[in-house]
């Protein structure tokens, strides 16, 4: 017998209408300058495509499921046995997370929290496999962070808060 | 709400991200972080102590600046001192930092190590969960010597908390897939199984993934997890949807680990236990019917993960194999997805079916969606579901519809994609030649492939219909006239012209009793494509007129009249010019007999596998190909239904010890087959000495067979065992151990530290064969391997075999060179090894009383007749191994000969295909002096000179 061999995810990039990513999560080792040429690559080959297409699409030996959410791409690339459907609701259910912690998510959001996005992220994906699919289990663990966070928080000073040091 | 409280965390740190933003110009914003760098060195280089909170907000900025695609060269240190933060946040920017930025090699990893170590054992939950992260993401090999121990103990232990056991399981899958060396299966192996029946669905589907993993690996040891997953299973797919509360995904209940749990159960056959295989039968077609029922959501989430499920369903159906109407049942089920309105599902419903195409029991139930199929070719608006039809259609190809495929392929070729021309290029020429019943249709199939898509016919395909032509007589006459046709076109493809130029030079005399296509007709057909062609092209055609003049007498002044203009003669091309030399003198110089004989038919090919097929496998990778046979073979591993496997399996182990006796090198690359007269003048000739009849005549005749067109840029890459001038070999050419062959005929003539390349070599008067063996040192495979025996592919390990046939047909001095290409790893390996083809391996010996010797000494007593050379021993003056070494020359050794018994006395004859030479052999050894005189008689004074250099060397 055959044994098939699974992998799981090998990367996840968001990136803008413009071509500027806005987070890239890495599963399988590579080097800084693969990284580059990878996203740059399949930003490019993503972006000229059309609507309605379809999600999927084989790329070098990967297989790419993305999907665009209003100005931003969300995009994994998983290995050709992998199923595609739940690879696309995993990018559902992450925008659905970042949507709820932020509350109508927008790409300003992601830009400017984007240490949030990235632990919404591990709590949800480690190491390509889901790890907690539990909507109100990941907020769950998120938002107790965010309250030890506050306790932790001592008053800044004004130099500090209008953000000159 | 939180959108604005949570990015208040950092101020300065928003405050910068706006800046960035704000800049109007990439110089701008470079502008802009080169001064936040700088402060933010100095900030870290500062007398004053920075305060958690700092630290951490510049680390953060640190690394935005790196994730916006700059290079970060400081700040790790700050990071490292973040972990030991008792501050959960300034922990978490710490472990982000790394997790993102940290190379496996950098001198702080202990330092990390010792962050993560005090947080694992913190027993803090949260602490504890980012440690875990920081492992997962980083996953180098370091993290694994130092945790792939501790983690096992971590997931397994009683106390651990949940979200802890999830992140455990995950930690230990990636460090598994990076280093699975250093994860020690234990007893904690049987508890990670149990961890399939918890209580809570987020350790079932972290540990799900984590087995399936291991199991894949050790499948005896997770055995057990196969009755685990289908109890879990049987409960998902039974369950009401709300049971499973936040796990049931859009009315669907847990899509994410019913996937997972179908994925484990494809690590094995079907449960051999009945009532646990009818409890999965069960599940299987629960999830079948379910996908059936009307959706319960029109959110496109829910049919989504509903069909999720459903198509890995059908991939364990279709991993086991062996549920008949479960097979069909998910065929039609894929067959409605066909029509579907989502894109999505139509894609996936045809690369499904592909896998169904290969199952013996769902092969027919595919087949008829063909129409459906051809249409989504017709009308699909997206390529990548465009290219699965074809995928499809070739896969669902047999004998019954292979007409109808090659037809919709060929038409949908006129207007498909750039990108995937190629590929069906190969799949028509695939399926054209596989199910021809009648080799008139391939024939007609090829040439439409050329003249629809000429760019894209590789050399492979216009090679194999010459091959198959040359092959089967019957379709001959039919090929020539189907050409002679084609070529009436005003502008052809370069490729047709190719193949009308091999064809009609083959078979020309076929159709020229027509006198629509007379000689002269024919030949001026294909003069008149000559000069809008390219190099290789034009020698082709050189080739074909020379052929010509053997087939129809009456056109030879006209090509003699064209070979003799000063455009061929005088060629700037020294391949061109050299054939129209060579061809022109041969015509006039050489006798019909001789023409005849040269010029002769080409012999049939030996039956090997279709170099298309290897070449389209080459270019899915793999396992990777969507083809009937392959398929097969991967979806069960045993499986070889139809007559298709069996026709393919025919084909590729085609003898490959057939013997040919062509005078015609058969090298891979067709074109040299028909072109090889330039090539088997050998050593080449210079152009000056073209005039003389003898050196044209080939003095070695090779015929390696089977040997593989290797898809190969450009011609040089082919086998070529004569290192013609034309391309010199890059290689330097060893013969480190060319010597010693000159008294023996089996040995490794090479070696190096990726490939042993061993001889057996065995010869009979004039006519010799060698076997030459490919041995790859390596365990890792050499790719586009130029002269192995059928496949570019030498695996680790494997060793390939190479015959050689050798006509020896006048006496030589240089020995041929074997060039090698192959590519090991990135690299590109060139070998040229010089043969041990001798001439003294073409030896007879020959016993003679005394007298007999004597006389015929006497006999070849003219001066240059005789060589005499006095040597120094170069080994222990031996007798017994003397005389072995004599033998093994090849002469026959003559006792009471001499009249001083010391002495060695030989006599054999050297067969060439045209002469025999006589050849008489004495050797004196001075043991005192350590010295011998050896002494060759021979007819020719070439072939007495080159027996005494051999020799000589020997002693």
């Amino acid at each position: 017998m055959l044994i098939l061999t699974f992998s799981q995810m090998q990367f996840m990039l968001l990136f803008s209408r413009q071509g500027k990513l806005r987070l890239q999560k890495w599963y399988v080792p590579l080097s800084d300058k693969e990284r580059k040429k990878i996203s740059r690559d399949l930003v490019q080959t993503i972006l000229a495509r059309k609507p309605k297409m379809c999600s999927f699409l084989e790329w070098r030996d990967l297989k790419i499921v993305y999907k665009r959410y209003a100005s931003l791409y969300f995009c994994c690339a998983v290995e050709d046995q992998d199923n595609e459907l739940i690879t696309l609701e995993i990018i559902h259910r992450y925008v659905e997370l970042l949507d709820k912690y932020f509350g109508s998510v927008c790409e300003l959001d992601i830009i400017f929290n984007f240490e949030k996005a990235y632990f919404i992220l591990d709590e949800f994906l480690l190491g390509g496999e889901p790890q907690e699919t539990s909507k109100k289990n990941v907020l769950k663990a998120i938002e107790q962070a965010d309250l030890l966070q506050e306790e932790a928080e001592a008053p800044r000073s004004v130099l500090e808060e209008i953000g000159l040091t | 709400m939180p959108a604005v409280s949570k990015g208040d965390g950092m101020r300065g740190l928003a405050v910068f991200i706006s800046d960035i933003r704000n800049c109007k110009s990439k110089e701008a914003e470079v502008k802009r972080i080169n001064k936040e760098l700088a402060n933010i060195r100095s900030k870290f280089k500062g007398d004053k102590a920075l305060d958690g909170y700092s630290k951490k907000k510049y680390v953060c900025k640190l690394l935005f600046i790196f994730l916006l695609g700059h290079d970060i060269d400081f700040g790790h240190m700050e990071a490292v001192n973040l972990l030991s933060s008792n501050k959960y946040t300034e922990k978490q920017i710490g472990y982000l930092f790394i997790s993102v930025l940290v190379n496996s090699n950098s001198d702080l990893i202990r330092l990390i190590n010792n962050g993560i170590k005090n947080d694992l054992s913190s027993r803090n939950p949260t602490f504890m969960n980012l440690a875990l992260h920081c492992i997962a993401n980083v996953g180098s090999r370091e993290m694994a010597e130092t945790f792939a121990a501790e983690v096992p103990g971590v997931l397994v232990a009683g106390e651990t908390m949940d979200s802890v056991k999830q992140s455990a399981a995950l930690c230990l899958l990636r460090l598994y897939r990076t280093s699975p060396d250093l994860v020690p299966m234990g007893e904690w192996a049987a508890r990670v199984v149990h961890l399939l029946n918890d209580q809570h669905l987020g350790v079932v589907t972290a540990a799900a993934s984590l087995i399936t993993s291991l199991a894949q690996k050790s499948p005896e040891e997770f055995r057990t997890s196969v009755s685990l997953a289908v109890a879990r299973l049987s409960r998902i797919v039974t369950s009401a949807s709300i049971d499973l509360q936040d796990y049931t995904y859009y009315f669907v209940a847990a899509p994410w680990l019913s996937v997972k749990l179908l994925r484990l159960l494809q690590c094995y056959p079907p449960p051999e236990d009945a009532a646990l295989r009818s409890r999965l039968t069960e599940c299987l077609e629960t999830i079948l019917n379910k996908a059936q029922e009307p959706p319960k959501s029109k959110k496109v989430q829910h049919s989504n993960a509903k069909n999720a499920v459903l198509f890995e369903a059908i991939s364990l159906i279709i991993h086991h194999d062996s549920e008949p109407t479960l097979l069909v049942r998910a065929c039609n089920q894929l067959g409605q997805f066909l029509l579907h309105r989502e894109t999505n599902l139509r894609y996936l419903a045809l690369e499904s079916m592909c896998t169904l195409a290969s199952s013996e029991f769902s092969h027919e139930t595919v087949k008829t969606h063909i129409e459906t199929v051809i249409n989504a070719l017709k009308t699909e608006r997206d390529v990548s579901v465009r290219q699965r039809a074809v995928d499809l259609l070739y896969a669902m190809c047999d004998r019954s519809n292979a007409k109808q495929i090659v037809a919709e392929m060929l038409s949908y070729l006129e207007t498909a994609d750039y990108s995937i021309r190629e590929e069906i290029v190969l799949k028509v020429a695939i399926l054209a030649e596989k199910y021809a019943v009648d080799y008139t249709w391939y024939v007609d199939t090829i040439l439409n492939l050329i003249r629809i898509a000429g760019d894209y016919v590789s050399e492979e395909v216009w090679y194999r219909v010459i091959q198959i032509v040359i092959n089967r007589d019957d379709v001959q006459g039919y090929a020539a006239k189907t050409v002679f046709e084609a070529l009436q076109a005003p502008a052809c493809h370069e490729n047709l012209v190719k193949v009308g130029g091999y064809i009609l030079g083959e078979f020309g005399n076929l159709i020229a009793g027509d006198s629509r296509s007379s000689p002269l007709v024919q030949f001026n057909l294909l003069h008149s494509k000559f000069h809008l062609c390219s190099v290789p092209t034009r020698a082709l055609l050189l080739s074909a007129y020379i052929k010509f003049i053997n087939l129809f007498p009456e056109v030879k002044t006209t090509i003699q009249g064209v070979l003799r203009s000063d455009s061929q003669l005088r060629n700037a091309d020294v391949e061109l010019q050299q054939r129209a030399v060579e061809y022109l003198r041969l015509s006039c110089i050489a006798s019909t007999d001789i023409l005849a004989t040269v010029l002769e038919e080409m012999p049939p090919f030996p039956e090997r596998e279709s170099s298309i097929l290897a070449k389209l496998k080459k270019k899915k990778g793999p396992g990777n190909l969507p083809g009937i046979d392959d398929v097969r073979r991967n979806v069960n591993g045993s499986a070889e239904h139809g007559q298709n496997a069996e026709e393919a399996k025919k084909v590729a182990k085609g003898p490959i010890t057939q013997s040919r006796s062509a005078l015609f090198v058969l090298i891979p690359t067709l074109d040299f087959i028909f072109n090889c007269w330039p090539l088997l003048a050998f050593p080449p000739v210079p152009l000056n000495q073209a005039s003389a009849f003898a050196p044209l005549f080939p003095v070695f005749i090779f015929t390696p067979d089977s040997l593989n067109s290797s898809s190969s840029p450009g011609a040089n890459l082919l086998v070529d065992v004569f290192s013609d001038n034309s391309a010199p070999p890059t290689a330097e050419v060893s013969e480190e151990n060319f010597h010693r062959f000159v008294c023996k005929n089996n040995g490794v003539i090479f070696e190096n530290q990726l490939l042993q390349l061993g001889l057996k070599s065995e010869y009979r008067q004039n006519l010799g064969r060698i076997y030459i063996f490919y041995g790859n040192k390596t365990s890792t495979q050499f790719l586009s391997f130029s002269s192995a025996a059928v496949d570019p592919v030498i695996e680790g390990g494997a060793q390939v075999q190479q015959i050689l046939n050798i006509e020896c047909v006048s006496d030589f001095t240089e020995a041929p060179v074997l060039n090698i290409q192959f590519r090991y790893g990135g690299a590109l390996q060139n070998i040229a090894v010089k043969l041990p083809v001798m001439l003294n391996k073409f030896f007879q010996p020959t016993e003679m009383a005394s007298e007999d010797f004597f006389q015929r000494w006497k006999q070849l007593g003219a001066p240059q007749q005789e060589v005499q050379k006095i040597f120094k021993a170069k080994h222990p003056m031996d007798t017994e191994v003397t005389k072995a070494k004599i033998l093994g020359f090849g002469v026959a050794l003559l006792d009471r000969v001499d009249p001083n018994p010391a002495n060695f006395v030989g006599a054999g004859v050297i067969h060439t295909k045209n002469v025999q030479v006589g050849c008489l052999l004495r050797l004196e050894p001075n043991t005192q002096a350590q010295m011998y005189r050896l002494t060759l008689r021979t007819s020719r004074d070439s072939v007495s000179q080159r027996l005494c250099d051999l020799l000589s060397e020997q002693f």
